[in-house]
């Protein structure tokens, strides 16, 4: 099968991390799938008009609103009696899901409509020119948040914004990577094989937002799990499930390769206390594989 | 069948026979009757609709504009603040061409917060796209409701509508309404059969991105159907008043116009007030008359000139205010003699009643002794010239 | 009168962004490919296509040269190749 719900002829950078787990995402889904779609890279890059490249029906409305709009989308399939029939999946990026679009995102999770929401984490405002989101990872260099004498970057470290999702008491809550794109397929199709709310957030590299090689979007994405730096575990009814363990590499391995944190480099303060937000991580999702079955 | 009912139960009687498959409101004085009744009747398997209680106005428009996206009718109530929230969404609704209809209980917006009426909410989002409709009773706010669905879902249309009541003098006022009965409105009132919808059969993207090779063509398709509204708004009444008996013009309407000297134009519950002063000037012998704008977008600027015309003076009461300008009402007016052969030999403005102040009897006395010659901008009626003159030491 | 606007589906494929690429495009050498998929699976433009071993190829049409297919093949069977290049 090679026809994509997701067609060529989009707009986004060369080597988008986005456009990779989108394509993903609804491929898994399928074709009975509406999509709702907040404002952002993603809407722009794919339904420029009279183009898009969406093979399901796909609403864009503004910028915050695409879990609220996806709920009435619900609603009325309800309403129709087809919800049984066809998923509803409600999408944005870290900025649209984690700040502005966080309200109506609650809204949506405590309702326990029956959608999948997607949030593609790219860690800043990449369509308006790379600010910080609160989604940004602690140190890193954004437009909003630059680097100087006095600054070495955001100055936060992530939102727990999975652990938000979850504290809804929802059925299903996982992270993600495009590092891993068969683990992002089983993850949606397990959500949407769940009845009720889910939340899946996706790590989406941006080649220009986050400064690297458009080449290696899929390698910075494996460094990042690799390094704890972005854990991938699942939450059902509440409960951690499951988690991809890793050997863990140094943050420096991840940090490198990225112009965002160049600035961080030779600051052996800094570094470490971005090693302690991936112990961190490590100690509280259990990602360290045991010895035996690492070797 | 009549029915002696409270003004919010009343339209929650009539959105109901309207059959909306999604209710989606957010909780704020004094819209709160209209939704409860509707979240009752459901509850009680009168209406087959879906409610959505959501966190805010602002999800409350999305959820509508999602589930009309989809193809379903769909309804909401709001007032100030809550609209104020909403107001992006409100711009994104009209834009897209979906056909909901909203209720808006007119209230004084903050600040300071005020929970009584006036009309500054709705006013302020007259560039919205939506047509917005302004009643003056009971009876009229019923029966705008149900055509407010039929204007909407209009093939040629493809718009929002927006039916204003007055806050607390119409959400919560007492009177005998007569409701139509469910075959009248189904007669009157098809189910909604959508142009375009959300659909897995037949896929499409709304609510595209738009360069500027399109973006104003879409503009100004949205704006020649608003005024094209000018035409099927009477046509639809028209078609009411055969189905449900009573005759409306859906624009404006004209009391003691025939002969008057003097005119009051004002929209909203108010013009009962200055309908009942009028008859004790009539009484008197004094020619005063009275136009009801009914429709405030799209504007009848035709009909307010051919009824106006040969008015010697005219008095537009506003219940909101343009801050910094003319009154919004009295602006309009105005436009709709500019460069005209006939008009009046003085339009005066007027404000009235912000923020819940009573409008007496006496208030339209007042403005109408102020109605000379001398044009007057803005003039406060009722105003507290001991409380204007306290200042901050 | 115009709109409301809804756009066809997938008609972005009008929009051939191979015009995009400037250095190279992935040449897929189709010898020790073992079909894992993963070409397919990461490739943003959804542009490359195959089911059995050693036929899969891309549509330079649209591929904006990203290489992350060639990052990604386990078998090194995907080289990048200069643009100019006649294959």
């Amino acid at each position: 099968m090679s026809k994509h719900l997701f067609t060529s002829g989009h707009t986004a950078c060369s080597g988008c991390g986005q456009s990779m787990a989108a394509r993903l995402v609804i491929d898994t889904a399928g074709p009975n799938t509406i999509v709702a779609n907040n404002t952002g890279c993603l809407e722009v890059f794919s339904t420029k008009y009279p183009e898009s490249s969406w093979e399901v029906p796909f609403v864009h409305s503004l910028f915050e609103n695409c879990a609220a709009v996806a709920s009435g989308v619900e609603a009325a399939l309800k309403y129709l009696g087809t919800k049984d029939k066809i998923n509803v999946i409600a999408q944005a990026g870290d900025g649209g899901t984690a700040d502005i679009g966080l309200q109506a995102l609650s809204g949506m999770l405590e309702r326990g409509h029956d959608i999948l929401y997607v949030c593609y984490d790219n860690e800043a405002y990449m369509n308006t020119g790379v600010q910080r989101s609160g989604l940004t990872p602690f140190d890193t260099s954004t437009s909003t948040t630059p680097v100087g004498i006095k600054s070495t970057g955001n100055v936060r470290p992530k939102k727990l914004m999975p652990e938000i999702a979850n504290a809804h008491a929802i059925a299903y809550v996982a992270t993600a990577s495009v590092a891993f794109p068969m683990d992002i397929q089983r993850k949606v199709k397990k959500a949407i094989s769940l009845k009720g709310a889910k939340y899946i957030q996706i790590h989406v590299p941006c080649p220009l937002g986050w400064r690297y090689e458009p080449r290696l979007t899929v390698e910075v994405a494996k460094l990042a799990v690799e390094t704890g730096l972005y854990p991938l575990f699942e939450y059902e009814n509440g409960i951690l499930v499951a988690k991809r363990q890793i050997k863990p590499r140094p943050v420096e391995e991840y940090l490198k390769v990225q112009g965002r944190f160049k600035h961080l480099l030779n600051n052996q303060e800094e570094l470490k206390k971005i090693q302690a937000i991936a112990d961190a991580n490590i100690m509280k999702y259990g990602l360290k594989q045991e010895a035996a079955a690492a070797s | 069948m009549k029915e002696f009912l409270e003004g919010s139960l009343a339209v929650a009687e009539i959105v109901k026979r309207c059959k909306p498959g999604v209710i989606s409101a957010y909780p704020i004085t004094p819209q709160t009757h209209i939704v409860e009744e509707l979240a009752n009747f459901v509850a009680e398997g009168e209406l087959a609709a879906q409610v959505v209680n959501v966190e805010s106005e602002h999800s409350a428009a999305s959820v509508v504009l999602g589930a009309s996206a989809t193809g379903v009718r769909a309804y909401t109530a709001t007032s100030s603040q809550g609209l104020f929230y909403m107001q992006e969404v409100v711009f994104n609704i009209a834009g897209m061409r979906l056909p909901v209809v909203m209720t808006c209980a007119n209230r004084a917006v903050s600040a300071p917060i005020n929970i009584w009426n006036d009309q500054q909410d709705s006013v302020s989002l007259r560039d919205s796209g939506w047509i917005q409709l302004f009643a003056e009773d009971l009876q009229e706010t019923v029966d705008l409701h149900l055509m407010a669905f039929r204007i909407a879902e209009d093939k040629s249309m493809m718009v929002p509508v927006m039916v204003c009541m007055d806050g607390f003098s119409l959400t919560h006022g007492i009177e005998t309404v007569d409701i139509p009965a469910q075959e009248q409105v189904d007669k009157f009132l098809p189910s909604y059969k959508p142009l375009y919808k959300l659909d897995v059969e037949n896929p499409m993207t709304l609510g595209p991105l738009v360069d500027p090779e399109y973006y104003m063509e879409a503009r100004y398709a949205l704006q020649q159907t608003l005024n094209s509204a000018l035409d099927l708004i009477p046509k639809v009444a028209g078609e009411f008043a055969k189905i449900v008996g009573r005759k409306y013009n859906g624009l404006v309407e004209g009391y003691h116009l025939e002969d008057a000297e003097k005119v009051i134009v004002a929209m909203g519950a108010v013009c009962g007030t200055v309908k009942e002063a009028i008859d004790e000037f009539r009484a008197k012998g004094k020619k005063i008359g009275l136009l009801k704008i009914v429709s405030y977008r799209p504007f009848p600027a035709q009909q307010i000139y051919d009824l106006l015309k040969d008015v010697s003076k005219v008095a537009v009461l506003d219940r909101a205010l343009s801050l910094g300008s003319y009154a919004p009402l009295a602006a309009e007016v105005k436009a709709a003699f500019f460069g005209k052969k006939k008009q009046p030999q003085v339009i005066s403005s007027f404000i009235v009643g912000l923020g819940g102040r009573d409008i007496t009897k006496g208030s339209i006395r007042e403005m109408l002794r102020l109605l000379t010659t001398k044009e007057l901008n803005c003039e406060f009626i009722d105003l507290k010239p001991e409380l204007v003159k306290e200042q901050y030491e | 009168m115009f709109g409301p606007l809804t756009s066809k589906p997938g008609t972005s494929k009008r929009n051939k962004t191979g015009s995009w690429r400037i250095e190279s495009k992935p040449k897929f050498l189709q010898k020790n490919c073992i079909a894992c998929k993963m070409c397919i699976l990461v490739c943003p433009e959804a542009c490359i296509t195959g089911e059995q071993k050693n036929t899969y190829i891309c549509d330079y049409s649209y591929c904006k040269g990203c290489s992350n297919c060639a990052v990604i093949c386990p078998k090194q069977d995907i080289e990048m190749i200069p643009e100019d290049s006649k294959e």
